[in-house]
């Protein structure tokens, strides 16, 4: 019942990466852009979660854990770099 | 029990994922960006959210031991969305609302996102 459970969260994330990549290609702001490329990186962290599930392992809470790091420091400089034009003073 | 805490786990794995569908489907369906805005801030966490706790019972009943990192990504995880949200709102208000166009500021006459000092070097940008 999990494995099927996991498969079915696997082709919800999946699904939502796709969506996510077609806001990014026909948007007509650059902010919501960068807002779909945030929820990209939240959804990859989920689906990392949802591996180490399925294959019983521990190995991809620190990638899980770098993702999301990488991916709020990215989105502040991609925000900073709309406002202000430039990322470090 | 074991079917019991199979349940549970298939529960959140399943609610997790429909979840995470509509935060995406609403970031694509809705119409101007603030509305996009609120889809996959507070959707898309809840999924998340649901995926670590689906993890964490996975951890104890199946695999026999308890493991707690998912909270720490859980904690970050719903620290930094405001903030994201926040900075995205900030973009909206800065470059396509003017301040006529904002509710009254009370006693400071402009919002801080529109109160620029002349000599700020800012770039013009793409809209």
């Amino acid at each position: 019942m999990i494995t099927y459970a996991t498969y079915f969260a696997f082709a919800c994330f999946g699904a939502a990466l796709m969506m996510n990549l077609w806001r990014i290609l026909t948007s007509d702001g650059v902010g919501v852009r960068v807002l779909a490329l945030d929820t990209m990186v939240i959804n990859t962290i989920a689906l990392l979660i949802l591996y180490g599930i399925s294959i019983s392992s521990e190995i991809f809470f620190e990638a899980a854990m770098i993702i999301a790091m990488l991916g709020f420091v990215s989105t502040v400089a991609y925000a900073r770099f709309m406002l202000r034009g430039n990322i470090i003073e | 029990m074991a079917f019991a805490a199979e349940l549970l786990i298939s529960f959140f794995l399943i609610v997790s994922g429909i979840f995470g569908f509509v935060g995406s489907f609403g970031l694509l369906k809705l119409s101007d960006p603030m509305s996009r805005m609120h889809a996959p801030t507070k959707a898309t966490t809840l999924g998340v959210g649901g995926v670590l706790i689906a993890s964490i019972l996975h951890s104890v009943f199946v695999d026999h031991h308890l493991s707690l990192h998912e909270l720490l990504i859980t904690l970050f995880l719903f620290l930094t969305a405001p903030v994201s949200a926040h900075f995205i709102a900030k973009w909206h208000i800065h470059r396509h609302e003017t301040p006529a166009s904002l509710p009254d500021a009370g006693e400071d006459g402009v919002w801080a996102t529109h109160d620029i000092e002349d000599d700020e070097d800012v770039a013009e940008m793409p809209r």
